[in-house]
């Protein structure tokens, strides 16, 4: 089961345990994981699901494309590292990864 | 001395937002236990995929799950599903539920949400004749949806082009009826309807605008066989779907004497008439500090802040309700996002063009954005988010200039 860490602004920290198969916002919606909200339910509608990855991971990733790459250039804070988290997968290759939540996702 | 009792706080309904509000207490650590009673057999769950990715067979039901059943176990959260909430009695503070037994709150939600709005014509009552509110809905429709069917659908609404879109695609015969002379007269302008119309129409859909329905033709046992409309034309149909809008579900508010108009009356902290007793979602008519007038939507934006308000309050933090809302809809590859309610606009700007599948059509009131209705283009939407909550009042011709970047005026 890899294991996500996400870091509130506070530097509070939460481990979730996910399953390959799901989005990291699933993961992160049913661990209830404070301001993830994803209130499009993962449709890249929203981009309240917006999350800052821990920059040794980014390789990791596939890049984000189409309507998340455009979303993301107008959340409140867009920043190199951004990505929606109902656009990725888990695998196992994601085990451990680290993801910075925004201080608003409005 | 023992400690005192935490207070109990009751949800009616387990949809978007009574299942929004139980896990956001949850987060925020309320002290009070959290019971939610509902009266279909599911968790609480997302409502836009069943005329999406869920009608289409493309998602497994446990997607459709706000939360799976261990987030609530976890979180402390009593789920009573199957289960009616018949009464409310204001002064004992309890509800009577469909079982017999009676439930006290301290503070009691209602999250209600929405009753189809029935279609009353000849023959309307003949098997064959569908409504989508609910999974066990889709479960039934889904089936009908075969290649070699006749879909009639009553209502060009986004949920019944949304279905024509799929069915259309398995291969059924589709034919949309239209009442009012454009499709999705109620949530978008004329040049949005316009394109949704030709995109239809190039996929074989039967669309018709200002076609009232008059009846349905019996199959000689029971089942539809045909849709007549009033200017006597004749649609045959396997299954009829009928879209026609809803009805705020205000019934248990109704009977209480709670003050009701066409929908729940809350103020911008979801209260009630009655200080114990909050209100959110689809069955409110409620005060957004956003706007000047009380607004009654069917969205799951104003579900989820409705929900987050209601839970601030009980969290003795009174945040009102003040975001704008928003929507979306999904019909073949057109990805439809909408901000902001555009009634009362007196201008608009188009930024794109139709004819290449993705545009945006900015709605203006004494200069202000006021909303936004944006198709394949997230920029405009994300970007109009903005400028509708800044209340900005942008230079047009920019707005429509696509070589403009969008955040330069936000
Ligand atoms: C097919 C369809 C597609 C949609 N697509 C979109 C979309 O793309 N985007 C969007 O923003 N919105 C969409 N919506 C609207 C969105 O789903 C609603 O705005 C949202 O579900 C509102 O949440 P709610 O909790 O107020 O109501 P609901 O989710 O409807 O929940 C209310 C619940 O209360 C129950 N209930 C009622 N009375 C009682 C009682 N007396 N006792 C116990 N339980 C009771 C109901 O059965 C229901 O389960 C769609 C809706 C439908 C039906
Ligand atoms: S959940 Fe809405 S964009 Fe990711």
């Amino acid at each position: 089961m890899p294991k996500i860490t996400f870091i509130q602004p506070s530097g509070e920290t939460q481990e979730v345990d996910a399953t390959t198969g799901v989005t990291i916002m699933e993961a992160a919606v049913d661990a209830m994981v404070p301001g993830i909200e994803a209130d499009c339910g993962g449709n890249c509608i929203c981009a309240t699901c917006h999350v800052y990855v821990e920059k040794e991971w980014l390789s990791k990733l596939p890049d984000p494309e189409g309507d998340e790459e455009a979303m993301i250039d107008y959340t409140a804070d867009p920043q190199d590292n951004s990505r929606l988290t109902c656009q990725l997968q888990i695998t196992d290759e994601l085990d451990g990864i680290v993801l910075h939540v925004p201080e608003s996702q409005y | 001395m023992a400690e005192e009792q935490t207070e109990t706080t009751v949800i009616v309904g387990a949809g978007h937002a009574g299942g929004m509000l139980a896990t956001t207490l949850a987060q925020k650590k309320y002290p009070g236990r959290v019971l939610i009673v509902g009266d279909e057999p599911y968790l609480p769950y997302q409502r836009p995929p069943l005329s999406k990715d869920y009608l289409a067979g493309d998602i497994d039901l446990d997607k459709l799950y706000l939360k799976p059943q261990e987030t609530y176990d976890k979180a402390g959260i009593d789920l009573t599903l199957d289960t009616r909430v018949e009464k409310i009695d204001r002064d004992s503070k309890s509800l009577k539920l469909a079982n017999g037994a009676d439930l006290a709150y301290d503070k009691l939600v209602l999250a209600t949400g929405i009753q189809m709005r029935v279609l009353k014509a000849p023959g309307s009552d003949l098997n064959g004749i569908h409504y989508l509110r609910t999974i066990s809905d889709v479960q039934k429709l889904r089936p009908e949806l075969i290649e070699g069917h006749k879909l009639v659908i009553v209502g060009g609404g986004y949920i019944g082009l949304e279905v024509a879109a799929i069915a259309v695609k398995r291969g059924v015969d589709v034919t949309v009826l239209e009442a009012m002379d454009r499709v999705m007269e109620r949530v978008t302008g004329p040049d949005v309807s316009a394109y949704f119309e030709k995109r239809h129409r190039d996929a074989g859909v039967d669309l018709r605008t200002g076609a009232k329905v008059a009846g349905f033709e019996d199959n000689g046992s029971g089942h539809v066989s045909a849709v007549t409309t009033e200017s006597g034309e004749k649609f045959e149909a396997t299954t009829v779907l009928v879209s026609i809008g809803i009805m705020p579900e205000t019934a248990l508010a109704e009977a209480a004497g709670l003050d009701c108009d066409d929908g729940i009356v809350v103020d911008e902290f979801t209260r009630t008439s009655d200080p114990d007793i909050f209100a959110i979602g689809d069955c409110t008519r409620h005060k957004n500090l956003f706007y000047s007038d009380a607004k009654r939507l069917e969205a799951v934006s104003n579900a989820v802040d409705q929900a987050r308000a209601t839970a601030s309050v009980l969290c003795g933090e009174d945040k009102a309700y003040d975001a704008v809302p928003w929507f979306w809809s999904n019909q073949y590859d057109i990805r439809m996002q909408m901000v902001g309610l555009s009634d009362g606009h007196d201008d608009s700007v188009m930024r794109g063009l139709p004819d290449d599948d993705s545009f945006a059509i900015f709605y203006l009131k004494n200069g202000v954005v006021i909303s936004v209705d944006a198709v394949n283009d997230p920029k405009s939407f994300m970007a109009g988010k903005k400028l509708v909550a800044a209340r900005a009042t942008p230079d047009k011709n920019q707005l429509s200039d696509t070589s403009v970047d969008l955040k330069t005026l936000t």
